[in-house]
């Protein structure tokens, strides 16, 4: 009985990876200009914001009482909600697109794969994509001085769960969504995750009640493991971020798989 | 050219609602998220103004020439290659220049509305220090049409949007972060520095700086008018010469 | 039990519209099976559950011997499917369309590249391997997508609607290609409105209308029991053509009139045509035909097949 299920997890893995190798397979010639393009993105704001607003500012005080540059602490949150921009995009334009415009998983669908496993395979390609951008920020942040290569090590695994966590999310989404008016919505809740999740300032810097709504979001959990750890001041809140987001992802996954059942097997 | 830009504006009645969103909230998020948030950091302000005040200029500038880039980028390839809008028009008793200038007309309604609707919100906010601030508005048109000009010009002799994709993100980001709206240009290494004045946001920014703030405009302002001025002739001159070689055949 | 596919009492339904209102349907191991019917009488619903991606809402359904609902991806690796409208993957180029596709099926790549060859040169589209799809005339994708269906060697394939929307020639180089299959042992299930495609390619077919089944049989069969064996098809100039159906009565078996023309019925067509003349009822056109399986469906429905 374990054997059979053993097997048929098996071949479940392998047909989502066939998903995930069929965009392989699409690459265009001009990709890496656009694989540039979304690693050059929080680079960019880095030096910008990071670098730029950081000389006007200074030190910052994190919750715990470390003081630390600015950059220091506005680094991590660019490689969290890049890692997060870089999950949605793929898996919210992308997924609906392949779905609804190019009717590409109706033809998945008369093969042996099943709807949950176009998910996943959707989702590790994404993955895939993301986890470069991150790996190659963490080089640029040890470059910097903006944190020590142990703790770039130990913030990997960080970001690829922000990746998994946000991917998740954006394919449940994209199950969601009516048309393509729908992704103004979503540009503008992604934009405003991204000012508001303790990316810039510490989350005590708002009013109580907003306090605490940022804290609950989704991207400030993210934002909050990740600078925990490349700041090394990681402690019991980070536990919470990490069951937090573990959940998240396996919720969204399980809406995503359900809601394709529903839209493609009708 | 008055009734290209009726036809835009007769469009425009069908779609305003969801693009209404995203060029009056996003720069709203911005001041509200980063200007307030960083600036209750930024001891003593710049140069005697606080930061959210110093701020809010520049990304009045900034909104006006995002606008300005996100209607002379997919709509102009659109008109030209799925939609076919421009030949449409160009079937009809209507010169180049009537086709080209009617929609950046209309381009610079679309600006002037978002900068309107972001200056009163800014005067609420007690960010504006003299009533010369309304000049934001001919300010924002001007850095609009400089940035609006040639980017039609660019976004007609492309075929494919992966191309305005890599405008987008190699040299509309960049530029919106580099010209002085976050933190004063001079922090900038002398090259960039360079580079960023020769762009024309830094201009609009630095104008529209001057205005809100009150401050004396001397003949140096001029000269950026003057600079922006051209950057509107040389991309007016490229853009008519786009469009007319795809237009007329 | 032989039959690779198996129905009984099967019904499909969207909320309150019934799609398909309990069928049987049989289908044997190499024989060429159609589902003859207008636009929405319930051929590409039940195809969908035939291809196990559409829960049957009752009844029962075994395909290859196997329960849909439970072994669906055990069952759709054996079929090939190609469907009503072309889903090729227009960011691949046509033979990555083919290799891609035998790996979702857990083809070795090796053996999958081999195949897609040899598939590119079933479908004569060797020298557009490397081409994307995007170019490609209708015919040519429609080929493409039946190679397609074909790259896991399946036991059944499934065509929904194979040559709607292709020009004459692009038809005939489908069905050539199908014919063959046919000859080489493949089961072929494919829906049709188009009669002279069921009468092609079809051993046996149902005729379905309004989500039922009507009439079963082979072509030959259907029309025999029917329809007669020809028909004359008369136009009048005036606008009713109605009017002179009591005219014409006692000439046929059976009269049709249609809004443009009628339709009589009868054994010997010439013999009929110099009857109508002998009543100097001048109509503006006349002609003698055999019955097709328009006839049939016309007969059975009251209705024509393609309006």
């Amino acid at each position: 009985m374990l054997t059979l299920k053993l097997a048929s997890v098996r071949a479940a893995g392998r047909r989502s990876s066939s998903v995930a190798a069929r965009n392989v397979a699409a690459l265009g010639s001009a990709y890496w200009l656009v694989m540039l393009g979304g690693f050059l993105e929080p680079v960019l704001y880095l030096f910008s914001i990071g670098v730029g607003v950081g000389e006007l500012i200074g030190d910052i005080t994190l919750p715990g009482g470390e003081v630390v540059g600015y950059a220091v602490f506005v680094a991590p949150a660019m490689l969290a909600s890049s890692a997060m921009s870089g999950a949605l995009s793929e898996t919210t334009f992308n997924f609906f697109g392949k779905m609804k415009f190019m009717r590409l998983y109706d033809g998945m669908l008369a093969t042996p794969i099943r709807p949950i496993e176009i998910a996943l395979g959707e989702l590790a390609w994404a993955m895939i994509r993301g986890n470069i951008y991150s790996a190659a920020f963490l080089v640029i942040m040890v470059a910097m001085d903006l944190t020590t290569p142990l703790r770039a090590l130990a913030a990997f695994p960080a970001t690829v769960l922000t990746g998994f966590a946000f991917g998740a999310a954006g394919m449940a989404t994209a199950t969601l969504i009516r048309s393509w008016q729908d992704f103004d919505l979503i540009g503008s809740a992604q934009f405003a995750l991204f000012l508001f999740s303790g990316t810039f300032v510490p989350a005590t810097a708002y009013p109580e009640v907003v306090r605490w709504v940022v804290e609950v979001s989704p991207l400030y959990r993210a934002v909050d493991l990740v600078r925990g750890v490349t700041t090394g001041t990681v402690g019991w809140v980070q536990v919470v971020d990490v069951v937090y987001l573990v959940v998240l992802m396996a919720g969204c996954l399980m809406v995503a798989g359900r809601r394709m059942n529903k839209l493609l097997c009708k | 050219m008055t009734h290209v830009f009726e036809y835009h504006l007769v469009n425009y009645r069908r779609t305003w609602r969801s693009s209404a969103l995203s060029t009056l909230l996003l720069p709203l998020l911005t001041m509200v998220g980063f200007g307030l948030g960083v600036g209750g950091y930024v001891d003593g302000g710049i140069g005697g103004v606080p930061y959210l005040d110093w701020m809010v200029p520049g990304l009045i500038a900034s909104t006006a020439v995002q606008a300005a880039i996100g209607e002379s980028t997919w709509p102009v390839l659109s008109y030209f290659e799925w939609l076919k809008v421009y030949f449409a028009q160009a079937a009809a008793p209507l010169r180049v220049a009537d086709i080209l200038g009617g929609h950046l007309a209309f381009m610079m309604f679309r600006v002037l509305l978002s900068v309107t609707a972001f200056l009163l919100v800014a005067a609420l906010f007690g960010t504006l220090h003299s009533v010369w601030a309304l000049a934001v508005l001919p300010i924002s048109v001007l850095a609009g049409l400089a940035v609006a000009a040639p980017v039609t010009a660019y976004s007609a002799s492309v075929s494919s949007d992966s191309y305005l994709a890599i405008l987008v993100r190699f040299a509309v980001l960049p530029m919106s972060l580099f010209s002085g709206v976050f933190f004063p240009l001079d922090s900038l290494p002398p090259v960039l520095r360079a580079v960023a004045w020769a762009l024309p946001l830094s201009h609009g920014v630095d104008l529209s700086r001057t205005a809100t703030l009150g401050l004396d405009a001397g003949w140096a302002d001029l000269g950026q008018v003057l600079y922006l001025l051209l950057w509107c002739a040389a991309g007016w001159f490229l853009a008519l010469r786009r469009f007319g070689r795809r237009l007329v055949v | 039990m032989s039959s690779l596919i198996h129905a009984r009492g099967l019904i499909k339904r969207f909320e309150s519209f019934t799609a398909v209102d309990g069928i049987d349907v049989d289908v044997q191991a190499g024989e060429a099976f159609g589902f003859l019917g207008p636009n929405g009488a319930g051929k590409s619903s039940t195809m969908r559950m035939i291809g196990c991606v559409s829960p049957p809402t009752e009844g029962e359904l075994r395909i290859l011997g196997m329960d849909p609902l439970r072994d669906g991806p055990a069952i759709r690796a054996r079929l090939g499917v190609c469907p009503q409208l072309d889903n090729l993957d227009v960011e691949l180029t046509v033979r990555e369309n083919l290799t891609t596709y035998a790996r979702f099926f857990g083809i070795p790549r090796k053996v999958a590249r081999a195949r897609a060859d040899e598939l590119l040169d079933f479908v004569q589209l060797t020298e557009r391997a490397d081409s994307k799809v995007e170019p490609l005339s209708g015919g040519m994708k429609r080929r493409l997508t039946i190679a397609r269906a074909l790259v896991n060697e399946p036991d059944l394939v499934l065509l929904d609607e194979p040559t709607t929307g292709l020009d004459p020639q692009a038809r005939h180089l489908v069905w050539e290609r199908l014919f063959r299959l046919k000859q080489q042992g493949v089961t072929l299930v494919l829906t049709t409105h188009y009669m002279d495609e069921a009468e092609q390619l079809c051993d046996r077919l149902v005729v379905m209308d309004g989500g039922r089944i009507v009439a079963e049989g082979s072509p030959r069969a259907l029309i025999e029991q029917y329809s007669t064996r020809e028909v004359v098809e008369l136009r009048f100039a005036s606008e009713d053509q109605g009017s002179y159906a009591d005219k014409l009565a006692g000439i046929a078996d059976r009269i049709e009139v249609l809004p443009d023309r009628v339709l009589l019925y009868v054994s010997d067509g010439d013999d009929a045509l110099a009857e109508v003349q002998r009543r100097s009822l001048s109509p503006a056109s006349a002609l003698v035909r055999r019955s097709s399986l328009e006839d049939v469906f016309l007969h059975l429905t009251g209705r024509t097949l393609v309006d």
